[in-house]
Protein backbone atom coordinates (compact mmCIF):
# COMPACT_ATOMS: atom_id res chain seq x y z
CA UNK A 1 0.00 0.00 0.00
CA UNK A 2 1.35 3.55 -1.09
CA UNK A 3 1.38 5.94 2.13
CA UNK A 4 0.14 9.08 2.07
CA UNK A 5 2.66 11.80 1.71
CA UNK A 6 2.73 15.00 3.84
CA UNK A 7 1.44 17.49 1.57
CA UNK A 8 0.23 21.31 1.72
CA UNK A 9 -3.40 21.92 3.29
CA UNK A 10 -4.72 21.45 0.13
CA UNK A 11 -4.56 18.41 -1.68
CA UNK A 12 -2.75 18.93 -5.40
CA UNK A 13 -3.58 17.16 -8.28
CA UNK A 14 -2.34 17.51 -12.18
CA UNK A 15 -5.14 17.04 -14.84
CA UNK A 16 -4.67 15.18 -18.13
CA UNK A 17 -6.35 18.15 -20.21
CA UNK A 18 -6.99 17.32 -23.82
CA UNK A 19 -9.21 20.55 -24.89
CA UNK A 20 -12.13 17.90 -24.48
CA UNK A 21 -15.17 17.76 -22.35
CA UNK A 22 -14.53 15.19 -20.57
CA UNK A 23 -11.12 15.79 -19.05
CA UNK A 24 -11.85 19.58 -18.82
CA UNK A 25 -15.38 18.32 -16.23
CA UNK A 26 -12.77 16.17 -14.48
CA UNK A 27 -10.48 18.65 -13.59
CA UNK A 28 -14.27 20.82 -12.85
CA UNK A 29 -14.61 18.17 -10.26
CA UNK A 30 -11.71 18.43 -8.36
CA UNK A 31 -11.79 21.93 -8.61
CA UNK A 32 -15.11 21.71 -6.86
CA UNK A 33 -14.00 19.25 -3.40
CA UNK A 34 -11.61 22.12 -3.32
CA UNK A 35 -8.13 20.24 -4.64
CA UNK A 36 -5.86 22.62 -6.15
CA UNK A 37 -5.62 21.72 -9.83
CA UNK A 38 -3.06 21.95 -12.52
CA UNK A 39 -3.36 21.04 -15.84
CA UNK A 40 -0.93 19.44 -18.13
CA UNK A 41 -0.99 18.04 -22.09
CA UNK A 42 1.15 16.29 -23.84
CA UNK A 43 2.11 17.73 -27.66
CA UNK A 44 2.88 14.14 -29.61
CA UNK A 45 3.06 16.25 -33.25
CA UNK A 46 0.15 14.08 -34.49
CA UNK A 47 -2.33 16.15 -32.46
CA UNK A 48 -5.28 17.32 -34.28
CA UNK A 49 -5.18 20.79 -32.23
CA UNK A 50 -2.78 23.50 -32.99
CA UNK A 51 -1.40 24.03 -35.80
CA UNK A 52 -3.92 21.74 -37.97
CA UNK A 53 -5.91 25.53 -37.53
CA UNK A 54 -2.81 27.40 -39.21
CA UNK A 55 -3.15 25.32 -42.63
CA UNK A 56 -6.29 24.43 -44.28
CA UNK A 57 -8.65 27.42 -45.69
CA UNK A 58 -11.45 25.02 -44.15
CA UNK A 59 -10.38 25.39 -40.50
CA UNK A 60 -9.94 29.12 -40.33
CA UNK A 61 -13.89 29.24 -39.60
CA UNK A 62 -13.49 27.82 -36.43
CA UNK A 63 -11.85 29.28 -33.46
CA UNK A 64 -8.12 29.65 -33.97
CA UNK A 65 -7.22 28.46 -29.96
CA UNK A 66 -5.43 25.67 -28.07
CA UNK A 67 -8.41 23.60 -27.16
CA UNK A 68 -6.52 22.40 -23.58
CA UNK A 69 -5.12 26.21 -23.16
CA UNK A 70 -9.09 27.57 -23.84
CA UNK A 71 -10.10 25.15 -21.32
CA UNK A 72 -7.32 25.90 -18.52
CA UNK A 73 -8.83 29.31 -18.88
CA UNK A 74 -11.89 28.40 -18.13
CA UNK A 75 -11.61 26.26 -15.31
CA UNK A 76 -9.17 29.36 -14.00
CA UNK A 77 -6.17 26.72 -13.95
CA UNK A 78 -2.36 26.50 -14.93
CA UNK A 79 -1.83 24.59 -18.07
CA UNK A 80 1.71 23.04 -18.44
CA UNK A 81 2.23 21.87 -22.12
CA UNK A 82 4.99 19.29 -22.72
CA UNK A 83 6.79 18.83 -25.91
CA UNK A 84 6.61 14.45 -25.70
CA UNK A 85 7.90 14.42 -29.67
CA UNK A 86 10.73 12.57 -29.20
CA UNK A 87 9.87 10.23 -26.71
CA UNK A 88 6.31 9.19 -28.36
CA UNK A 89 7.79 7.79 -31.06
CA UNK A 90 8.57 4.28 -29.44
CA UNK A 91 4.81 4.87 -28.69
CA UNK A 92 3.89 4.19 -31.98
CA UNK A 93 7.05 2.47 -33.57
CA UNK A 94 6.75 -0.26 -30.55
CA UNK A 95 3.54 -0.06 -28.92
CA UNK A 96 2.88 -3.40 -26.84
CA UNK A 97 -0.57 -3.49 -26.80
CA UNK A 98 -0.51 -3.00 -30.30
CA UNK A 99 -2.77 -0.66 -32.41
CA UNK A 100 -6.54 0.10 -32.39
CA UNK A 101 -8.83 -0.07 -35.71
CA UNK A 102 -5.68 2.07 -37.27
CA UNK A 103 -2.64 2.45 -36.19
CA UNK A 104 -3.44 4.33 -33.03
CA UNK A 105 -1.54 2.80 -29.99
CA UNK A 106 -4.26 3.85 -27.38
CA UNK A 107 -3.72 1.93 -24.50
CA UNK A 108 0.71 2.08 -24.44
CA UNK A 109 -0.31 6.13 -25.28
CA UNK A 110 -2.51 6.34 -22.46
CA UNK A 111 0.28 4.21 -20.06
CA UNK A 112 2.85 6.88 -21.69
CA UNK A 113 0.76 10.08 -20.67
CA UNK A 114 0.06 9.02 -17.37
CA UNK A 115 3.56 7.74 -16.77
CA UNK A 116 5.02 10.98 -18.10
CA UNK A 117 2.21 13.44 -15.56
CA UNK A 118 3.39 10.93 -12.54
CA UNK A 119 7.01 12.13 -13.44
CA UNK A 120 5.76 15.85 -13.35
CA UNK A 121 3.63 15.25 -10.10
CA UNK A 122 6.57 13.62 -8.16
CA UNK A 123 9.06 16.75 -9.30
CA UNK A 124 6.67 19.20 -8.69
CA UNK A 125 5.34 17.69 -5.42
CA UNK A 126 1.48 16.90 -6.49
CA UNK A 127 -0.05 14.49 -4.67
CA UNK A 128 -2.08 12.56 -7.30
CA UNK A 129 -3.46 12.50 -11.00
CA UNK A 130 -6.84 13.32 -12.46
CA UNK A 131 -7.83 12.04 -16.30
CA UNK A 132 -11.20 12.30 -17.55
CA UNK A 133 -11.59 8.43 -18.42
CA UNK A 134 -14.95 6.52 -18.31
CA UNK A 135 -15.02 3.04 -18.57
CA UNK A 136 -16.51 1.69 -21.81
CA UNK A 137 -15.84 5.42 -23.21
CA UNK A 138 -13.36 3.78 -25.76
CA UNK A 139 -12.54 0.68 -26.81
CA UNK A 140 -9.17 0.06 -26.08
CA UNK A 141 -7.68 2.18 -23.04
CA UNK A 142 -11.03 3.20 -21.44
CA UNK A 143 -12.84 -0.18 -20.66
CA UNK A 144 -12.44 -2.27 -17.39
CA UNK A 145 -9.70 -4.57 -17.72
CA UNK A 146 -7.39 -1.60 -19.57
CA UNK A 147 -8.06 1.04 -16.58
CA UNK A 148 -5.60 -1.17 -14.37
CA UNK A 149 -2.99 -2.27 -16.87
CA UNK A 150 -2.76 2.09 -17.31
CA UNK A 151 -2.43 2.49 -13.68
CA UNK A 152 -0.05 -0.33 -13.20
CA UNK A 153 2.17 0.36 -15.86
CA UNK A 154 2.58 3.99 -15.81
CA UNK A 155 3.69 3.73 -12.19
CA UNK A 156 0.64 5.81 -11.04
CA UNK A 157 -1.07 2.72 -9.35
CA UNK A 158 -3.21 4.34 -7.09
CA UNK A 159 -2.15 7.65 -7.18
CA UNK A 160 -4.20 7.78 -10.55
CA UNK A 161 -8.28 9.06 -9.96
CA UNK A 162 -10.93 8.93 -12.65
CA UNK A 163 -13.37 10.95 -10.91
CA UNK A 164 -16.34 10.49 -14.08
CA UNK A 165 -16.18 7.12 -12.96
CA UNK A 166 -14.46 6.35 -9.66
CA UNK A 167 -17.49 4.95 -7.90
CA UNK A 168 -17.53 1.86 -10.39
CA UNK A 169 -13.52 1.29 -9.52
CA UNK A 170 -11.84 0.79 -6.41
CA UNK A 171 -11.13 3.50 -4.01
CA UNK A 172 -8.14 5.50 -4.76
CA UNK A 173 -5.46 6.58 -2.37
CA UNK A 174 -7.27 10.35 -2.56
CA UNK A 175 -10.17 8.61 -1.80
CA UNK A 176 -9.14 6.93 0.88
CA UNK A 177 -6.69 9.42 2.68
CA UNK A 178 -10.02 11.84 2.55
CA UNK A 179 -8.53 14.16 0.40
CA UNK A 180 -11.53 13.93 -2.34
CA UNK A 181 -15.22 12.53 -1.44
CA UNK A 182 -15.74 9.59 -2.83
CA UNK A 183 -19.16 10.12 -2.46
CA UNK A 184 -19.05 12.96 -4.82
CA UNK A 185 -17.39 11.40 -7.63
CA UNK A 186 -19.31 9.68 -10.24
CA UNK A 187 -19.91 6.46 -11.96
CA UNK A 188 -20.53 7.12 -15.29
CA UNK A 189 -20.43 4.06 -18.02
CA UNK A 190 -20.65 3.28 -21.61
CA UNK A 191 -20.04 5.55 -24.89
CA UNK A 192 -23.08 7.72 -24.34
CA UNK A 193 -22.52 11.53 -23.69
CA UNK A 194 -25.23 12.32 -22.21
CA UNK A 195 -23.85 12.14 -18.26
CA UNK A 196 -21.68 14.31 -19.21
CA UNK A 197 -23.55 16.38 -21.28
CA UNK A 198 -26.02 16.59 -18.00
CA UNK A 199 -22.42 17.18 -15.95
CA UNK A 200 -21.44 20.17 -17.75
CA UNK A 201 -24.83 22.05 -17.90
CA UNK A 202 -24.74 21.68 -13.67
CA UNK A 203 -21.91 23.43 -14.38
CA UNK A 204 -22.93 25.88 -16.63
CA UNK A 205 -20.22 24.88 -19.16
CA UNK A 206 -21.78 25.45 -22.43
CA UNK A 207 -19.25 25.78 -24.57
CA UNK A 208 -16.74 23.18 -25.46
CA UNK A 209 -14.56 21.33 -28.06
CA UNK A 210 -16.35 18.13 -29.60
CA UNK A 211 -13.24 16.80 -32.01
CA UNK A 212 -14.71 14.48 -35.05
CA UNK A 213 -12.73 11.02 -34.16
CA UNK A 214 -10.74 12.13 -31.29
CA UNK A 215 -7.67 14.31 -31.13
CA UNK A 216 -5.02 12.01 -32.72
CA UNK A 217 -4.68 12.07 -36.28
CA UNK A 218 -3.72 8.12 -35.78
CA UNK A 219 -7.58 7.49 -35.14
CA UNK A 220 -7.93 8.32 -38.79
CA UNK A 221 -7.95 5.75 -41.01
CA UNK A 222 -6.72 8.16 -43.86
CA UNK A 223 -3.67 9.24 -41.79
CA UNK A 224 -2.53 6.02 -41.09
CA UNK A 225 -2.77 4.50 -44.54
CA UNK A 226 -0.13 7.23 -45.31
CA UNK A 227 1.96 6.77 -42.25
CA UNK A 228 2.10 3.14 -43.19
CA UNK A 229 2.76 4.09 -46.67
CA UNK A 230 5.94 6.03 -45.49
CA UNK A 231 6.99 3.16 -43.34
CA UNK A 232 6.66 0.80 -46.41
CA UNK A 233 8.35 2.92 -48.34
CA UNK A 234 11.34 3.25 -46.24
CA UNK A 235 11.68 -0.01 -45.59
CA UNK A 236 11.44 0.70 -41.82
CA UNK A 237 9.10 2.00 -39.06
CA UNK A 238 10.69 5.53 -38.44
CA UNK A 239 9.75 9.27 -38.73
CA UNK A 240 10.58 13.01 -38.33
CA UNK A 241 7.88 15.60 -36.68
CA UNK A 242 8.64 16.52 -40.48
CA UNK A 243 7.03 13.46 -41.97
CA UNK A 244 4.46 13.21 -39.49
CA UNK A 245 3.73 17.04 -40.37
CA UNK A 246 3.22 16.50 -44.10
CA UNK A 247 1.11 13.32 -43.56
CA UNK A 248 -1.59 16.01 -42.53
CA UNK A 249 -1.37 18.16 -45.98
CA UNK A 250 -2.57 17.82 -49.45
CA UNK A 251 -3.69 15.12 -51.43
CA UNK A 252 -0.60 12.16 -51.16
CA UNK A 253 -0.34 10.20 -54.38
CA UNK A 254 2.32 7.37 -54.89
CA UNK A 255 2.29 6.75 -58.96
CA UNK A 256 5.29 4.40 -58.76
CA UNK A 257 6.80 2.76 -55.60
CA UNK A 258 10.13 4.78 -55.56
CA UNK A 259 8.01 8.70 -55.33
CA UNK A 260 5.34 10.36 -53.97
CA UNK A 261 3.09 13.58 -54.69
CA UNK A 262 2.03 15.73 -51.92
CA UNK A 263 -0.24 18.30 -54.16
CA UNK A 264 -1.27 21.69 -52.06
CA UNK A 265 -5.65 21.42 -52.11
CA UNK A 266 -5.63 25.74 -51.44
CA UNK A 267 -4.17 28.45 -50.36
CA UNK A 268 -3.41 27.57 -46.84
CA UNK A 269 -1.99 24.32 -47.90
CA UNK A 270 0.33 26.20 -50.37
CA UNK A 271 1.58 28.94 -48.05
CA UNK A 272 2.49 25.79 -45.56
CA UNK A 273 4.39 23.68 -48.28
CA UNK A 274 6.20 26.63 -49.41
CA UNK A 275 7.92 26.36 -46.45
CA UNK A 276 9.10 22.83 -47.47
CA UNK A 277 10.47 24.18 -50.94
CA UNK A 278 14.09 23.97 -50.55
CA UNK A 279 14.19 20.33 -49.39
CA UNK A 280 12.10 18.96 -51.88
CA UNK A 281 12.15 18.52 -56.00
CA UNK A 282 8.67 21.09 -56.57
CA UNK A 283 6.36 21.85 -58.80
CA UNK A 284 3.93 25.06 -60.17
CA UNK A 285 2.32 25.52 -63.14
CA UNK A 286 3.28 29.38 -64.48
CA UNK A 287 0.48 29.44 -67.26
CA UNK A 288 -2.45 28.80 -65.46
CA UNK A 289 -3.29 29.12 -61.07
CA UNK A 290 -2.24 25.59 -59.42
CA UNK A 291 -1.04 24.45 -56.41
CA UNK A 292 2.37 23.78 -55.53
CA UNK A 293 3.35 20.05 -55.02
CA UNK A 294 6.44 18.32 -53.82
CA UNK A 295 7.71 15.10 -55.15
CA UNK A 296 9.08 13.22 -52.19
CA UNK A 297 11.52 10.42 -53.33
CA UNK A 298 13.91 9.94 -56.28
CA UNK A 299 12.22 10.61 -59.10
CA UNK A 300 13.56 10.09 -62.72
CA UNK A 301 13.10 11.93 -66.09
CA UNK A 302 9.92 10.27 -67.07
CA UNK A 303 8.66 10.42 -63.26
CA UNK A 304 9.14 14.42 -63.35
CA UNK A 305 7.23 14.66 -66.54
CA UNK A 306 4.70 12.52 -64.76
CA UNK A 307 4.18 14.40 -61.73
CA UNK A 308 4.29 17.88 -63.73
CA UNK A 309 0.78 16.37 -65.81
CA UNK A 310 -0.75 15.40 -62.28
CA UNK A 311 0.21 18.87 -60.81
CA UNK A 312 -1.53 20.48 -63.85
CA UNK A 313 -4.43 18.35 -63.51
CA UNK A 314 -5.16 20.13 -59.48
CA UNK A 315 -4.91 23.52 -61.06
CA UNK A 316 -6.58 25.79 -63.12
CA UNK A 317 -5.19 24.76 -66.78
CA UNK A 318 -6.43 20.96 -66.17
CA UNK A 319 -9.38 21.32 -68.94
CA UNK A 320 -6.06 23.04 -71.31
CA UNK A 321 -4.68 21.38 -73.96
CA UNK A 322 -1.74 22.46 -72.47
CA UNK A 323 -0.05 23.62 -69.27
CA UNK A 324 3.44 24.99 -68.31
CA UNK A 325 4.68 23.64 -64.99
CA UNK A 326 8.08 24.88 -63.65
CA UNK A 327 10.06 22.27 -61.87
CA UNK A 328 12.85 23.31 -59.50
CA UNK A 329 15.35 20.65 -58.10
CA UNK A 330 16.90 20.47 -54.61
CA UNK A 331 20.10 22.78 -56.15
CA UNK A 332 17.62 25.25 -57.56
CA UNK A 333 17.75 24.63 -60.77
CA UNK A 334 14.23 25.36 -62.53
CA UNK A 335 13.39 24.09 -65.79
CA UNK A 336 10.03 24.53 -67.73
CA UNK A 337 8.15 21.74 -68.92
CA UNK A 338 4.83 21.88 -71.42
CA UNK A 339 2.92 19.08 -70.38
CA UNK A 340 -1.01 17.70 -70.93
CA UNK A 341 -2.73 17.30 -67.76
CA UNK A 342 -3.86 14.06 -66.55
CA UNK A 343 -7.72 13.65 -67.01
CA UNK A 344 -9.51 12.50 -63.79
CA UNK A 345 -10.37 8.91 -65.50
CA UNK A 346 -6.47 8.76 -66.40
CA UNK A 347 -5.54 9.06 -62.35
CA UNK A 348 -5.85 5.15 -60.98
CA UNK A 349 -7.78 5.52 -57.19
CA UNK A 350 -5.07 3.35 -56.17
CA UNK A 351 -2.39 6.36 -56.35
CA UNK A 352 -3.62 8.13 -54.00
CA UNK A 353 -2.73 7.31 -50.39
CA UNK B 1 15.17 43.53 -16.35
CA UNK B 2 16.49 41.43 -19.97
CA UNK B 3 14.58 41.79 -22.92
CA UNK B 4 15.06 38.29 -24.63
CA UNK B 5 14.23 37.23 -27.81
CA UNK B 6 13.04 33.90 -29.07
CA UNK B 7 13.19 32.85 -32.53
CA UNK B 8 10.17 30.36 -33.07
CA UNK B 9 9.60 31.58 -37.24
CA UNK B 10 8.57 28.64 -39.35
CA UNK B 11 7.32 26.75 -35.88
CA UNK B 12 3.95 25.82 -35.59
CA UNK B 13 1.52 26.27 -32.63
CA UNK B 14 1.95 24.70 -30.06
CA UNK B 15 5.68 24.67 -30.40
CA UNK B 16 6.35 28.53 -30.29
CA UNK B 17 4.31 28.27 -27.00
CA UNK B 18 6.18 25.13 -25.71
CA UNK B 19 9.64 27.27 -26.53
CA UNK B 20 8.13 30.40 -24.74
CA UNK B 21 6.84 28.37 -21.53
CA UNK B 22 10.19 26.89 -21.03
CA UNK B 23 12.20 30.30 -21.62
CA UNK B 24 9.98 32.23 -19.18
CA UNK B 25 10.55 29.70 -16.63
CA UNK B 26 14.08 30.25 -16.50
CA UNK B 27 13.87 34.10 -16.24
CA UNK B 28 13.12 36.60 -13.14
CA UNK B 29 9.98 38.72 -12.60
CA UNK B 30 10.28 41.55 -15.05
CA UNK B 31 12.37 40.36 -17.95
CA UNK B 32 10.64 40.46 -21.56
CA UNK B 33 10.36 37.88 -23.97
CA UNK B 34 9.75 39.17 -27.40
CA UNK B 35 8.47 36.53 -29.15
CA UNK B 36 9.06 35.78 -33.22
CA UNK B 37 7.01 33.50 -34.87
CA UNK B 38 5.14 33.56 -38.00
CA UNK B 39 2.46 30.85 -37.14
CA UNK B 40 -1.08 32.96 -37.10
CA UNK B 41 -2.11 30.54 -34.26
CA UNK B 42 0.57 32.41 -32.07
CA UNK B 43 -1.92 35.83 -31.87
CA UNK B 44 -4.11 33.68 -30.09
CA UNK B 45 -2.38 31.05 -28.02
CA UNK B 46 0.59 33.01 -26.38
CA UNK B 47 -1.92 35.10 -25.27
CA UNK B 48 -4.04 32.90 -23.67
CA UNK B 49 -1.12 31.04 -22.42
CA UNK B 50 -0.13 34.49 -20.41
CA UNK B 51 -3.77 34.91 -19.01
CA UNK B 52 -3.54 31.56 -17.81
CA UNK B 53 -0.15 31.62 -16.12
CA UNK B 54 -0.47 35.34 -15.29
CA UNK B 55 1.88 37.08 -17.57
CA UNK B 56 1.59 40.48 -19.00
CA UNK B 57 1.24 40.85 -23.12
CA UNK B 58 3.13 43.99 -23.71
CA UNK B 59 2.61 44.01 -27.54
CA UNK B 60 0.95 42.48 -30.33
CA UNK B 61 2.09 43.52 -34.09
CA UNK B 62 2.35 41.43 -37.31
CA UNK B 63 4.05 42.81 -40.34
CA UNK B 64 3.78 40.57 -43.53
CA UNK B 65 3.53 37.42 -42.38
CA UNK B 66 6.29 37.80 -39.00
CA UNK B 67 4.05 38.08 -35.32
CA UNK B 68 5.78 39.79 -33.22
CA UNK B 69 4.42 39.02 -29.43
CA UNK B 70 6.37 40.84 -26.31
CA UNK B 71 5.75 39.09 -22.73
CA UNK B 72 6.86 40.19 -19.21
CA UNK B 73 7.39 38.05 -17.25
CA UNK B 74 5.09 38.30 -13.92
CA UNK B 75 4.90 36.44 -10.50
CA UNK B 76 3.25 33.13 -10.00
Amino acid sequence: MTLAPPHSPKPKAVALISGGLDSMLAARVMLDQGVHVEGINFYTGFCVEGHTHAIRREARERPKRNNALWVAEQLGIKLHIIDVIEEYKDVVINPKHGYGSNLNPCLDCKGFMVRKAREWMETNGFDFIVTGEVIGQRPMSQRRDTMPVVARESGAFDRLLRPLCARLLPPTLPEREGWVERARLFDFNGRSRKPQIALAERYGITEYAQPAGGCCFLTNAQYSRKLADLWQTRGEKRYELEDILLLKVGRHLRPRPHFKLIIARDDGENNFLLGFRQRYTHLHATSHAGPLALIDGNAGEEDIELAARLTARFGQGRDADQVTVAVTDLAGHTQIRHVRPFTADEIPQTWYL
Amino acid sequence: MTAHVLDVRHLLCPMPVIRLQNTVARLPVGDTVEVQATDPGVLHDVPAWCRVHGHQVLSVSETAGEIRVTVQVQGS
